[in-house]
């Protein structure tokens, strides 16, 4: 089995200008990932797929991973006239480092028995750029999970040939997997004829003159 | 082996969208198998249209029993999930907590004593055992039979359950793995009950296999339906007996040899037909090799600890880092996905759902065959919709 170095360098020889960089992994497990330029991840996951050596024909497991925007408060020296004398003072600035939403890919070879090979792809943003490629055309596997990751992240993948709701309902709005998700008070809520009569009434007791209302 | 002749589109486009033209002039017939259909194990849906008898068009359709068990574990101590992944595969909870503590053990290199390992071997396999028996039990049952080969199943499964009791304190939910290790010790007579078991147990499969095997209406309606191309199951990701009735040689206990494996010599059954007497015929076969493989744990058990005195459960926080781990679980490959950030909880919890992944083909697999046959064919994917739909 190649290491993430040796297959982002048969990535680069047979995709030029792929663009696909190394994310390593801190932990003891060792597995490294690499991250793809979504304007080149279908041809790069094509070639995973078909590469004599390679062979990734068996993609696992689709995940979708939020990684909300990030407030860093810095301390910066800044020199300032206090008082008519110049002083450097220490002052905290915060500074937001925008977020984005994460498609990690685990591929194996079930040809040559190896892997995983992990793929990720971010968007830009997350809440108006949120598109990625679809690598459903690919490898059919990932038809529901993709599905998944934008029924509970809100990740829209081009391409999808049946981009609908996996587990939660057609008319539910929002991406529960979001960690910055609240819960609505009141799942069960819906307007009823009930509310019409209701409005009505409230208009019919409006307080009228010399009258106190309900009475 | 002939593919039948109404079912040729499925098998020449593999990897395009599913279309199917109806033949007559009639109008299509929507159906909505489901969600209370007693053959969909639980709460599940297929939209279904039909043209005549003939499955045109089936859409699954999820989420009857969704809870986000991704977003509750995410908020939970990485401890306090592992008796939640018993209600996954409610059938099997051994291999979630198997699946679960390896992928654990992997984010932080926990090692696991040898005696644990051996005990994770035997639960493990009983539970492929009790799964594949009441999985065929089922599929009779849907087929018809109804009672008697399940109950047989059954009977055979309650004794496995006993033994889970017996060691765990309850029959299903048992959440006993623990990251390093096993929650508690069997004692010497819980391994000897559990040998008398497993002595049992060759008995129960010969009688099942004479009872059900060469039976002329199983053959009849299983044979050459529901074929799933091999390089379809492998594109679509399915994996388990499913993708070996496929013929494609791919068991996790021998690619990865996690655990102790490579110190059980088993065969792989492999099926020719790729259809549903394949599938039923592998689990068949696939009791027989783990049989083998609890004969000889029970043999080689090695005395000591069941747990790692150095595994830290108190203040239990992973270094930041990320683990994909992953086991053949009776109904396939079932993968735990961490990130860790450092802190008590997990950054990103994810289960692989082998039941789910199985479903993408279903609608491959039925197209172009009749509706009575589309519960077969599902009951052949052998899934659990707690798992499913999570």
């Amino acid at each position: 089995m190649k290491t993430v170095e040796e297959i982002r360098a048969a990535i680069e020889a047979a995709v030029p200008g792929a663009g696909v960089g190394i994310v390593s992994n801190p932990g003891p497990s060792g597995q490294h990932s690499l991250r793809l330029n979504p304007s080149h991840a279908a041809a790069v996951a094509k070639f995973l797929r078909d590469d004599a050596e390679l062979a990734l024909d068996f993609l696992s497991n689709v995940t979708g991973v939020d990684w909300p925007d990030k407030e860093i408060a810095e301390k910066v020296k800044v020199s300032k006239a206090v008082d008519g004398v110049e002083q450097t003072v220490e002052e905290t600035r915060k500074r937001v480092e925008p977020g984005c939403l994460e498609v990690v890919y685990h591929l194996f070879s079930v040809a040559r028995k190896h892997g995983p090979v992990i793929l990720r792809m971010r968007t830009v943003n997350r809440t108006d750029q949120v598109e990625l490629p679809s690598l459903t055309s690919i490898w059919r596997s990932a038809e529901f999970q993709e599905r998944e990751v934008f029924d509970l992240y809100g990740v829209v993948f081009t391409g999808h040939p049946d981009l609908r709701r996996l587990l939660m309902w057609d008319e539910f709005t929002d991406h529960p997997m979001r960690r910055d998700y609240v819960e609505p008070d009141d799942f069960e809520y819906e307007p009823t004829a009930h509310d019409a009569v209701a409005a009505r009434a409230a208009a019919h007791q409006e307080p009228r003159e010399g009258k106190v209302a309900g009475q | 082996m002939t593919i039948p002749a109404h079912a040729p589109e499925q098998l020449k486009n593999w990897n395009r969208p599913r279309i199917i033209e109806p033949g007559g002039d009639g109008d299509l017939l929507e159906v909505a198998m489901g969600p209370h259909h007693p053959s969909t194990h639980g709460v599940f849906r297929m939209d279904v249209a039909l043209d005549g008898e003939r499955v045109i068009r089936l859409k699954p359709v999820f989420g009857y029993l969704h809870r986000n068990h991704e977003k509750i574990a995410e908020s939970v101590s990485y401890l306090a999930s592992m008796p939640y992944t018993d209600r996954l595969d409610y059938i099997c909870s051994l291999t979630n907590n198997w699946a679960y503590a390896l992928a654990v053990e992997k984010l932080t290199s926990q090692e696991v004593p040898e005696r644990a390992e051996y005990l994770r071997v035997i639960l493990g396999e009983l539970t492929r055992i009790q799964n594949h028996a009441s999985s065929i039990g089922f599929l009779i049952q849907e087929m018809g039979a109804s009672g008697t080969p399940l109950m047989y199943a059954f009977r055979e499964r309650e004794k496995i359950l006993d033994l889970f009791e017996a060691l765990t304190g309850s029959r299903m939910m048992c959440n006993y793995m623990r990251f390093g290790g096993c929650r508690v010790d069997a004692s010497a007579a819980w391994l000897d009950a559990a040998r008398k078991v497993v002595a049992g147990l060759p008995g129960f499969v010969d009688e099942f296999d004479q009872l059900l095997s060469s039976n002329e209406i199983l053959m009849a309606r299983t044979q050459g339906v529901g074929i799933l191309r091999p390089e379809l199951a492998v594109n679509a990701g399915v994996t388990g007996p499913m993708l070996r009735a496929s013929g494609i040689n791919y068991d996790i206990r021998k690619v990865d040899s996690y655990g102790i494996y490579n110190r059980f010599p088993f065969r792989v059954p492999l099926g020719d037909h790729w259809d549903v007497y394949d599938r039923f015929m592998i689990r068949m076969l696939e009791m027989r090799e783990s049989i083998k493989i609890v004969e000889q744990a029970l043999k080689d058990i090695p005395a000591g600890p069941v747990m790692d005195p150095k595994a830290k459960i108190r203040g239990f926080r992973p270094k930041a880092g990320e683990a994909y781990g992953r086991i053949e679980a009776p109904k396939g490959e079932l993968g735990f996905y961490l990130i860790s950030d450092g802190g008590p909880n997990p950054y990103r919890y994810r289960v692989r759902p082998p039941s789910l992944i199985n479903l993408t083909v279903l609608e491959d697999m039925c197209l172009g065959s009749d509706i009575a046959d589309v519960v077969l064919i599902f009951g052949s994917v052998d899934i659990v919709l707690g798992e499913v739909d999570r």
